[in-house]
Parts: C-alpha cells; structure tokens; sequence
C-alpha cells in the first residue's frame, strides 16, 4: 500500500529539486526576460528551437519567450494589452499606420540610433517610418513577393507551359478545365482576405505599373476609376468559373489543402505559403510571376515589406530588447531567418543564400521585375472607410461575381473621396 | 428588549450585511463597466491618444454620417432578421418539441431532452467549425446527403453567398440554442395540474382543443419570456458569425451584426485602427435597443398578459 504513496513522494521530491535547479540555473542566467509578442504562430516551432537558441549563444543572459496571437487577433490583443501595461517587451510590428499609431501614441520605442539600423535602406525602411521619415521605430524584418504557385507534376501530366502574358495564363486556365477534373485556380472567398491580397494585389502592380500607381494614388494624381485599376477587377471577375465549386465559402485553410492534396493545379500564392507547402505537398511545385497584360514589356510584383520588430516603450528591459534588436540586424538573423522561413525575405542588405529553390524563384523576380507595396498600406487605409477593408469586400464581391469592376471601382473611389483630401 | 416601548429601531445591519456581497460584484462588474461605456461614448480621441469631451459628435456622426451610418442601419436591420428567424423558428420548435416531450406516451423522453440541449452546451466556436465542415462544398457532407433524397440540385454553397449567408448562420444559431426555449416551456408544462387535464378530457375535449385552450394559456407567461430572452441574446450576439465569417462579416457585410460592428469599431480590424470611444458609443446604442425592447415588452406585453392561479 505504501509503495505507491513512497513513490509518489520521491517523485514529487525529485521534481521540486529538479525546479529548484531550475529556478536557480534561470536565477544564475537570466538577468533579463524579454517577451515577444507577434501575430505569426506557425513559427513558434522555429523561433523557439532555432532562432531563439541560436541568440543565446552569443546572448545567453538574455532569457526570449514567443507568445504569439492568431494573426486575426494580433492587433486588437496587442492593443488592449498595450494599454493594460501587460503587453511584451518586443512588439512584431505590422507595416505602416497600425506600427505609427502604436509610435505616435507613445507605445513604441523610437529606434533611429539603434546600432544595426545602417543595414536597412529607405526602401527596407519605408513601413516603419513617421511620416516625415525622421524617426524608424521598427527594426524591418522581412518582405513577402506575391506570384503564382502551381503544381510541376500536374502541369506536365497536362503538357502545360508557364504562362507569361494575361493571355497565356487564360489559355492554361482553359486547358486545364476541359482536359482535366483538376481545379484550375485554387482560391476561396470565405476569408475575403485572399480576394485582395492574393488577387487584386497580385495581379494588379503589372497593370497600375508599380510606384508610379502607388504614389500616384497618394498625391491624388490617379484614381481607383481609371482604367488601370477598373481592368484588375475585369481580370478578376473572369477568374469564377475556374476556381473550385463553392469557391464562396472556401476558407484559406480549405484552399491550402486543395493544393497540397493536389486537387487544384494554380495557386494565387503569397511566399509566405512555401514553408506550409513544403511541409504538406508531396508532390514537385514552382512558382511563375503574375502574368503581364499583352505586349507589356516591363513587370512588377508585389514585394511588400510586411514584418518588423519593434520596443514597446512601457518595457523595463529595453537595453537587452535593443541588444536583441541589434542582433536581429546582423547577417547570421538574416541568413536564418530567410532560410527557416523561405518566402520571409530578410531586408537587410546582407548578401545571404537562399536555398530554397522556390523562394529562390520569387526571389529572382526582384532582379526581373521592379518592385512595389501595396496600395492601400500607406496613409489611404487611415480613415474610415479604411481602403483594404473596401479592397477586401469589393474584390470578393467581384470574384463572386455579384459586383462589376466599374462599381467595384467606384465604391472604393467614394470611399476615399468621403475622407481623403487628394480624392476630392 | 429592555426598551420593548422604543419607537426607535435598529438599522436593519444584517439586510446590508447578506446584500453586499452580490451587489458588490455586481456594482463592480456590471453598473460600474455600463455607466463607464455611457461616459466614455461622449468623448473622442486625438492621434496622441489624449481623449477630450466631445458631447453626442460620436453619435451625430455614427447616425448621420454615411460611412458610418450605412454599416449601422445594415447591421441593425441584420439584426432584426437575425432575430425574427429565432422567433418563427427557434421557439414554435421550441414548443413543438416540449409538447411531444411531455406527452406521457413518448417513451425516452429523457435522452431525447438531453441529446436536443447538448448543442446548447458545446463551445460556439466549435458549433461553428462543425457547421462550417457540414455545410462546405468541398469536404462536406449536406450535399451528398441531399443527393441521397433527391434535393441534390438544391445545394449551394450557403455560407459564402450574400442572400444566403446571413439565413444559414441564423439556423445553425437556432439548431445550437432550440434546447433553451424547450427546457423552459416544457418545465412550465410539467407545472400544469394533472386535473386540469383530466377535466378537459373529461368534458370531451381531443389532444388539440387540450393544447390550444388549456397548455398553452398556461404556459404564455413562459413564451413571452422565451422570446425576451432570445432578444437580448440575439442583439448581443457575435460569436458565431465571428467564428464563421471573421469581423468583416462577408460577403459584402451581409451578415454583419450589431456585435461584430461593434467588434470591428472597438478594437479595429486589419488596417481600420479601432477607436475605444465610438466602440463605446456603437455599445452605449446596442443597450438602448435592447433596454428599449425590454420595456416594450415590460410595459405593453405583459402587463395585458393573463396570469393564472394554478
């Protein structure tokens, strides 16, 4: 009878030593815990096996805990915490007006002397900056490149050729719809989200021709009822009768598996879907460029600075958060960075190795092709209403097909007009 | 009792002594947090964060202004639809089901009970991943269901079509909650004196004419509550389109409701920065809905209601 009971208490015996070295070992170690907070919870598993160790290395006084927040909860959480005083000491900053906000209301730490900050350009920089470009309050982390991403075994099987141009990409839709039972494109509405991002962000810098559209936008001298922008939509609305049945209450989750149980031939990808591809697809994939319209020589992508790391200004540990930051500057976070997450493309200028070889193919179209954000991230999603969220409804809308391009235009114009000066 | 002549009593100590508890936690964590709403809706904030009074602008704005007003009115009147499938199809169910329930004939009764409240009990977001898994085009099982009896043409992909949307999300309310109205109506049921009933049978009565002139006068105190209870439940509702359909509450906000347009306004969404005091004020205008409803009911309803002696 009592040799369950003895063995219990050896047990317990054992363990609390056992968290007394611990305590101890963290006491003799730590001098600083610093918690990250970030929206990005399918890499906990590389943040606290390799990014975090490889820091302690070199820092191993400095104690990391990644405590992310699903992505649709982040700002809202971070948010309430940052104003409870509980929010961490790192804050993974969104790109543009969410981070200057959380800057101008005092939650973030001004980072402009940061040691490491010299390794990012202007550009790298852009999201994270006031207005008047004085002060960088985010430490830029990497950029996510939009494009196409299709199954190569498919594509052979189909004797399929990449398509280049606006034309040949309908003709590969075509082939693939009456030849085989296989979805053509793999993207779902339900989310609203991919409608804009992986549609009419994709899609759309080859027709709005990158930064000149984009500022154009900004200082008033384009509007969203110009034809460049109205001919993305039209583009869109031919894209329903080759995404799958029910493509109105696919989730993005429901579109992930379609491609990687290789149901559906292309995907509107975003980079940032390699490592889960990589992960789940049994079969060989690539990537290809967004289509340019007919007879256009240049192209552009969408390479869109998206990840930063900033301090949260309320933190009693900021010295070791800017050693961590500073860290996080260097050519070894860049290359490891890059290279655990492929499609996370470091923005320093370090000159690193990608191995993966489809992030390599995105990658490649920076050399290619000439590079923008997207269109709504600086200053137009300020006011209400915000243009993404109007991107988002209005894209699906005509990806459903219940809305023309011309009034998908025309609603997200008005929306500008009610609060933008330059759209007036 | 020395002073049995005392017109002088006691200060009733031990009244305050047994009601402070509750009313502590409930000043605390209901009037405190309400009255705080109502106040906080009467100011706004500058890019700074550093707020100021700014009397009813808020509201002037959220009524009268159209990039606010359209998404109100839209929401409200998703709301109000939202509600009345409850009410034509939550509680008549509700009732049906409680009458067949305390028919001394139904044999089982008690597992039924229990399996019909289960949904009730489970966790929204997993009544809504489960529907959403049924009702999906892709790896669902409705439409090979429906095939099988001869409605297969009829499927579609309900959750992600703008007439539909809002309609399907309000069944899967009502199949998740119907188990509320049952308990409810069918305790009051149970209530029913046994010789009334043999009375009524009696004098000749059938099983109807016994429902309609004895049961059911009986038990329309219990329904008028039923349906109060389901109107305040339903215009504080979120959960289950925020599981199903996010904040932004697609397609084109067709199942946007008062919840999830307050969700949005309050903590933001996306890159639309969420503003605390016109959450408050979005807040402040769903409570007097609902208090406005309440009194409605209060005032016009039940006070005409008969009540019987049992």
């Amino acid at each position: 009878m009592s040799t369950p009971i003895k063995a219990i208490a050896t047990g317990l015996g054992g363990l609390s030593l056992g968290l007394l070295l611990a305590t101890s070992s963290v006491g003799v170690w730590s001098a600083e815990k610093l918690v990250i907070e970030s929206w990005r919870n399918d890499d906990s598993n590389i943040w606290n096996d390799i990014i975090i160790p490889a820091f302690n290395q070199q820092h191993p006084e400095i104690k990391l805990v990644f405590s992310p927040t699903p992505p649709s909860d982040y700002n809202s959480a971070l948010q309430a915490k940052l104003q409870g005083g509980t929010a961490g000491d790192l804050i993974t900053c969104r790109p543009f007006d969410v981070s200057l906000s959380l800057y101008t209301k005092g939650n973030l730490e001004g980072l402009s002397g940061l040691a490491g900050m010299e390794n990012f350009s202007e550009f790298a920089r852009s999201a994270w900056v006031t207005d008047d470009g004085k002060e960088t309050f985010c430490l830029p982390m990497a950029s996510v490149i939009h494009g196409f991403i299709y199954n190569k075994e498919l594509f052979e099987e189909l004797n399929l050729e990449v398509p280049k141009t606006e034309s040949e990409f309908f003709e590969v839709l075509d082939t693939i719809k009456s030849e085989s039972r296989y979805i053509p494109l793999v993207m779902g509405t339900s989310d609203q989200w991919e409608s804009a991002t992986m549609g009419f962000q994709n899609i759309g810098p080859n027709y709005w021709k990158g930064e000149a559209g984009r500022r154009g936008l900004i200082d008033g001298s384009e509007k969203l009822t110009d034809p460049q922008y109205v001919q993305v939509w039209e583009q869109m609305a031919k894209w329903g009768p080759y995404m799958g049945r029910g493509y109105e209450a696919q989730k993005y989750a429901d579109s992930q598996n379609l491609f990687t149980l290789g149901r559906g031939v292309i995907y509107p990808a975003g980079s940032w879907d390699i490592p889960t591809f990589n992960d789940q697809a049994d079969f060989e994939f690539a990537a290809f460029a967004p289509p340019v319209p007919d007879g256009q020589e240049n192209c552009y992508i969408s390479d869109h600075t998206d990840i930063a790391m900033g301090i949260n200004a309320a933190s009693p540990n900021k010295e070791a958060a800017r050693t961590f930051l500073s860290w996080m500057a260097s050519k070894d976070f860049a290359e490891l960075y890059s290279n655990q997450l492929p499609g996370f493309f470091s923005l320093s200028n370090h000159q690193i190795d990608i191995k993966d070889p489809v992030a390599q193919q995105f990658l490649s179209w920076r050399e290619s092709c000439e590079q923008t954000i997207r269109n709504s991230y600086q200053i137009l999603s300020r006011g209400t209403p915000s243009m993404e969220n109007e991107l988002w409804n209005v894209s699906t809308q005509v990806l459903n097909g219940t809305l023309s391009a011309e009034d998908a235009a025309k609603q997200v114009e008005a929306g500008l007009a009610q609060w933008y000066k330059p759209h007036q | 009792m020395s002073h049995p002549s005392s017109i002088q009593r006691r200060f009733p100590w031990h009244i305050l002594f047994f009601l402070a508890p509750g009313l502590l936690i409930y000043v605390t964590f209901s009037v405190y947090p309400l009255l705080d709403t109502l106040w906080l809706g009467l100011f706004q904030e500058d890019a700074t964060g550093q707020r100021f009074f700014a009397g009813i602008s808020n509201y002037q704005t959220l009524l009268l202004d159209a990039a606010w007003s359209e998404p109100f009115w839209n929401a409200l009147w998703n709301n109000t639809k939202f509600f009345i499938i409850h009410m034509l199809v939550q509680n008549p169910i509700g009732l049906f089901l409680a009458a067949l329930l305390s028919s001394p004939r139904l044999r089982l009764s008690n597992t039924y009970r229990t399996l019909i409240f289960m949904p009730t009990m489970l966790s929204v977001v997993i009544i809504g991943f489960v529907w959403q898994l049924l009702l999906s085009p892709i790896w669902g099982i409705s439409e090979g269901f429906l095939y099988s009896i001869g409605l297969g043409q009829y499927f579609d992909a309900w959750l992600g079509k703008e007439s539909s949307s809002l309609i399907t999300l309000a069944l899967i309310s009502v199949w998740q909650f119907v188990g509320i109205p049952m308990m409810l109506i069918y305790a009051a049921m149970l209530s029913i004196p046994d010789d009334l009933i043999d009375a009524s049978v009696v004098d000749g009565s059938n099983a109807w004419q016994t429902f309609w002139n004895i049961k059911l006068p009986l038990i329309l105190p219990t329904i008028g509550m039923v349906s109060i209870l389901t109107f305040v439940a339903n215009f504080n509702a979120f959960e289950l389109v925020y599981a199903v359909k996010g904040a932004l509450a697609g397609p084109n906000f067709s199942s946007d409701i008062m919840g999830t347009l307050f969700y949005r306004t309050f903590f933001g969404f996306q890159l639309q920065s969420g503003s605390i005091t016109m959450g408050a004020a979005v807040a402040t205008l769903m409570f007097l809905i609902i208090l406005v409803g309440v009194m409605l009911y209060l005032f016009v309803v039940q006070r005409r209601m008969k009540r019987f002696q049992l």
